[in-house]
């Protein structure tokens, strides 16, 4: 009763810019009943071992370059869950096998940036501009993927269209296409004192030109009030759900995934304006201590295991209409260092989740870890450039026509074509 | 004959007008000129510094501030930096305190792990209560701004282990000392520091083929090398990620750095560092296109010296000066400019920042109020212009939070970028408004007693309600910052509302 009062006020009190929202809101709900493609993006920072997620067991060069933080082979204690006969995926990430064995969950091994910087900060720029070894690009390939998508009514005045989870936007949707963000864990989603309509009302008058922080404030307070209509109701029990698991867990979860996942899935399953969204996690460098099938690192994709397990089931039938990429700047290197970790390397592994996708399968050309077959005598080599993955999902998946995906990944159309089929036909 | 006269005359007087201009000019400064001045170079104004600034001019403000030990600190605030244990521990204490707390939480369950949650939770929370204090209330402000401008570009992370103890410790006798020293102290400083030691791995770094002592437990594995460190020590503390080395450099400076470690001997009081010469990699190295043979510690010394004197270092610190002062996209005649300074002065950052500060594009009107304000100098910003005390600063921790800000609690080692690309969002917006509001309105529990152990939520409780800021002592403050639009919506709103727009509003933003 009383947060539907709240509620109220909250709409009254932005009633003026709020109108364009509430028709769009009214068209979808109305009158295009066909459910919008989605795609979510997540960001491991810090460059993640996938060679621990997605464990090539069957390589006999694995276990000789990692005497202690290789994941053991399926059906030893603590080892790997297996796949595909030659790959297995890390015990931390069971959540996931439903997945798996559902067909909604896909992998591509040996891929990433061409590029041979292993700086975090480059390698990540690289990654989030889309153009690998050029600095000067000034946006991010998830903006320019938003300026691309077919117009839908509505859709473009929304905010919310694309979100980012956290209190920074990441690179990736640095541009000119307006993306809102939402501040991780709870006090994102109740309201707020600017909530109040004399307050709201107060700044609305000094927030009114035509510059950025007006823009970026007029932004956000639409997609707050669209935020708090579409969580109305339904946050509270399956987040407080989230958190116990998180607490349960006994790791520290700074980024606190579970939670925020299973948030953005409710509003991803409520508002039908958001089409693209984006969260980053941080803590994947590893370098000491890394851990086998129990340690540090499997304490850190426990909760992401989790998490993206809690999103898929929260999006319920919009898993369907979406596409979840993971993926990190770069992976680690195949032999373990002198302190139980890895250091920067170059392939890492890239992971598909959704109904979209044509799961149960490891893809990508697996290039070995014999000695010779290793990039610079040290790395996973890469098979397959980030940007052929991510261009085939946006392509079909988002309507993006051919041409249009030029303007996304500009210069990839000039590298041969190697279709590796990652989603249903 | 008789036309020469005046000539002569108007000769004589002329050097006695500019004379005059000159001397006035020295003495005493616009509003606009003192106002930029003090907002970049301090974490903006308080009560009285824009007319302080005014009255004693610029030039001599930049004298002040690059002389922080002639600046006494006020009684106050000396007495509760005193009251703070934590400054008072050593590398050593910290340590030891904290594996005792780890070998209590193994032994004692329950209680020995919330003494260990306590004891670390203390420490970390007066680290940001020593920072904020002085960030706050120190005359010594450009201190305070290059201590974080050097702990981001130093980075550690007190989410680290042994780190969350040593953070305090860090900035205490690695980062401040150095903040307008040279840069070489600074640099050797942090290399040695055990906080930087653990956070990049390079205390667990050995020669290949390296056996502990049997006698010593192996808490973690030493089997060989880790180039964490030595790659974060060219990438980002030193040449820049453009300045020229190779994988194989960072490697064989790995192999320089191995023995650099951390040996935590009760009761030395001073220094952990320890070079351990059976873990060195004794070989010969070939780095940056040089031949190192074995020379134990004084190899990785020798790298420093050269690395700090490298002309690709003057300009990567260079370019961040002039960001973080002049503008996001800095000119690079002035980064140049510096860059020479930098080497002509052997790494001399006093005088790097007085080329910069008394340069024209520091003092270029296009560069006033064009800064977009970090969360972290956002809110020490809106506190400083109020003139209200605060005892408790955990609000402001946990706003920082909120605003992705941490205090201590950047992961990356990279430290917190100043760009307004890094912090301009939507959600930072109206994230500050909100603090803005429950700012002015005494909301926040900023004059509750530290030691009650209150959450670190900001939520409205009345019991904790502080003084109201006053708008007009404000705006007085503020006198320059805020544009007659905004004054005149600020003037026309409800009269409790208005020191929360002005702290709220979009001019506030920048600096």
């Amino acid at each position: 009763m009383h947060r539907r009062s709240l509620f109220k006020r909250t709409l009254l009190s932005g009633l003026g810019m709020l109108s364009v929202g509430q028709h769009a809101w009214a068209a979808i709900g109305e009158a295009n009943q066909a459910r919008p493609k989605r795609l979510v993006v997540i960001f491991l920072r810090g460059a993640v071992d996938g060679l621990s997620i997605v464990v090539p067991y069957a390589d006999p060069g694995y276990y000789s370059a990692r005497s202690s933080i290789a994941i053991d082979k399926p059906g030893h204690d603590e080892g790997a869950l297996d796949l595909d006969g030659q790959f297995g995926l890390h015990p931390a990430l069971s959540p996931l096998m439903p997945f798996w064995q559902a067909g909604k969950l896909a992998f591509v091994q040996a891929s990433g940036s061409n590029d041979a910087t292993r700086s975090h900060f480059d390698a990540q720029d690289f990654m989030e501009s889309g153009t690998p070894g050029n600095k000067s690009t000034p946006d991010g390939w998830l903006n320019r993927l938003l300026g691309n998508l077919p117009a839908k009514p509505g859709n473009a005045e929304s905010p919310t269209r694309a979100v980012s989870i956290g209190a920074v936007l990441p690179r990736i949707y640095a541009g000119t296409n307006p993306v809102a963000n939402i501040g991780s864990g709870n006090s994102a989603t109740k309201p707020t004192l600017l909530d109040r309509p004399a307050i709201g009302d107060a700044f609305d008058k000094l927030y009114n030109k035509d510059d950025k922080l007006s823009a970026a404030y007029q932004s956000s307070k639409q997609a707050h009030a669209e935020v708090l209509e579409s969580m109305e109701g339904h946050a509270t029990e399956e987040t407080m759900q989230a958190e116990m698991l998180a607490a349960n867990n006994g790791a520290p979860l700074p980024n606190g995934f579970p939670v925020d996942a299973t948030r953005l899935a409710t509003l991803m399953r409520n508002d039908n304006r958001v089409q693209l969204a984006f969260m980053a996690l941080g803590g994947w460098d590893t370098h000491a201590r890394q851990g086998a099938g129990k340690g540090q690192l499997a304490n850190r994709l426990s909760p992401l295991g989790q998490g993206l397990a809690a999103l898929a089931n929260r999006l319920g039938p919009v898993l369907d209409d979406t596409v979840v990429v993971v993926m990190s700047e770069f992976g680690r290197t195949v032999h373990e260092n002198g302190n139980g970790g890895t250091d920067h390397g170059h392939g890492n592994v890239m992971w598909l989740l959704g109904g979209p996708v044509a799961g149960g399968k490891v893809y990508g050309h697996w290039p070995g870890l014999s000695a010779s077959a290793l990039y610079e005598g040290r790395d996973l080599a890469i098979t397959t450039d980030f940007r052929q993955v991510l261009a085939e999902v946006i392509g079909p998946h988002l309507s993006v026509e051919s041409a249009r995906l030029q303007n996304i990944f500009p210069g990839l159309g000039d590298t041969p074509r190697n279709h590796i089929g990652v989603l249903r036909a | 004959m008789p036309g020469i006269r005046p000539v002569k005359l108007r000769v004589l007087w002329i050097p006695i007008v500019l004379l005059q201009a000159v001397t006035v000019l020295a003495q005493s400064s616009t509003q606009a000129e003192a106002l930029h001045a003090v907002n970049r170079m301090s974490f903006g104004p308080a009560p009285g510094d824009v007319a302080h600034v005014m009255q004693i001019g610029v030039e001599r403000y930049i004298d002040e501030q690059l002389n922080p030990e002639r600046l006494a600190l006020p009684a106050q605030l000396s007495q509760q930096l005193d009251s703070l244990t934590t400054t008072r521990l050593s590398q050593d204490d910290l340590i030891n305190q904290y594996r005792d707390a780890q070998r209590a939480a193994r032994t004692d369950s329950e209680a020995g792990k919330e003494q260990r949650r306590e004891m670390v939770q203390n420490l970390v929370l007066q680290a940001g209560q020593a920072r904020l204090m002085r960030a706050l209330q120190s005359p010594r402000q450009l201190e305070e701004v290059m201590v974080d401008f050097w702990f981001n570009h130093f980075n550690v992370f007190s989410g680290k282990g042994l780190d969350r103890v040593l953070v305090e410790n860090y900035e205490r006798e690695a980062i401040r000392p150095h903040a307008m020293g040279r840069f070489r102290d600074l640099l050797g400083a942090t290399a040695r520091h055990p906080a930087m030691l653990f956070y990049l791995d390079n205390w667990l770094s050995v020669a290949p083929g390296y056996r502990p002592p049997s006698r010593t437990p192996a808490l973690v594995k030493t089997g060989g090398l880790n180039e964490n460190y030595a790659r974060e020590l060219m990438e980002l503390h030193t040449l820049g990620v453009d300045g020229g080395y190779s994988q194989t450099d960072v490697t064989e400076l790995a192999r320089m750095l191995t023995g650099w470690t951390i040996n935590p001997r009760r009761g030395s009081g001073g220094s952990v560092f320890y070079f351990d010469g059976s873990r060195h990699d004794t070989g010969t190295k070939n780095w940056l296109g040089r031949t190192v043979s074995d020379r134990g510690q004084a190899e990785g010394e020798w790298a420093l010296d050269l690395l700090a004197a490298a002309p690709a270092t003057a300009h990567h610190i260079s370019y961040q000066l002039a960001q973080y002062f002049v503008s996001d996209t800095p000119p690079a005649a002035l980064v140049e400019r510096l860059a020479r300074r930098f080497q002509e002065t052997g790494g001399d950052i006093r005088s790097v920042l007085r080329t910069l500060l008394t340069s024209p594009e520091f003092r270029d009107p296009n560069n006033y109020a064009l800064k977009f304000k970090t969360p972290y100098r956002y809110l020490l910003s809106s506190v400083r212009a109020s003139g209200l005390p605060v005892t408790n600063v955990r609000p402001l921790l946990a706003t920082a939070n909120q605003l992705g800000m941490p205090l201590y609690g950047c992961q990356t080692p990279d430290g917190y970028k100043n760009t307004e690309e890094a912090w301009l969002n939507p959600d930072a917006i109206t994230r500050r408004v909100n603090f803005a509001v429950a700012f002015a309105s005494g909301k926040l529990p900023l004059e509750r007693p530290m030691e009650s152990n209150a959450d670190l939520s900001v939520r409205y409780n009345p019991q904790w309600a502080s003084e109201p800021v006053d708008a007009a002592a404000l705006l007085t403050t503020l006198d320059g910052s805020i544009s007659p639009a905004t004054l005149t919506a600020i003037e026309q709103s409800d009269p409790r509302l208005r020191a929360a727009l002005v702290l709220g509003s979009p001019d506030f933003m920048r600096y």
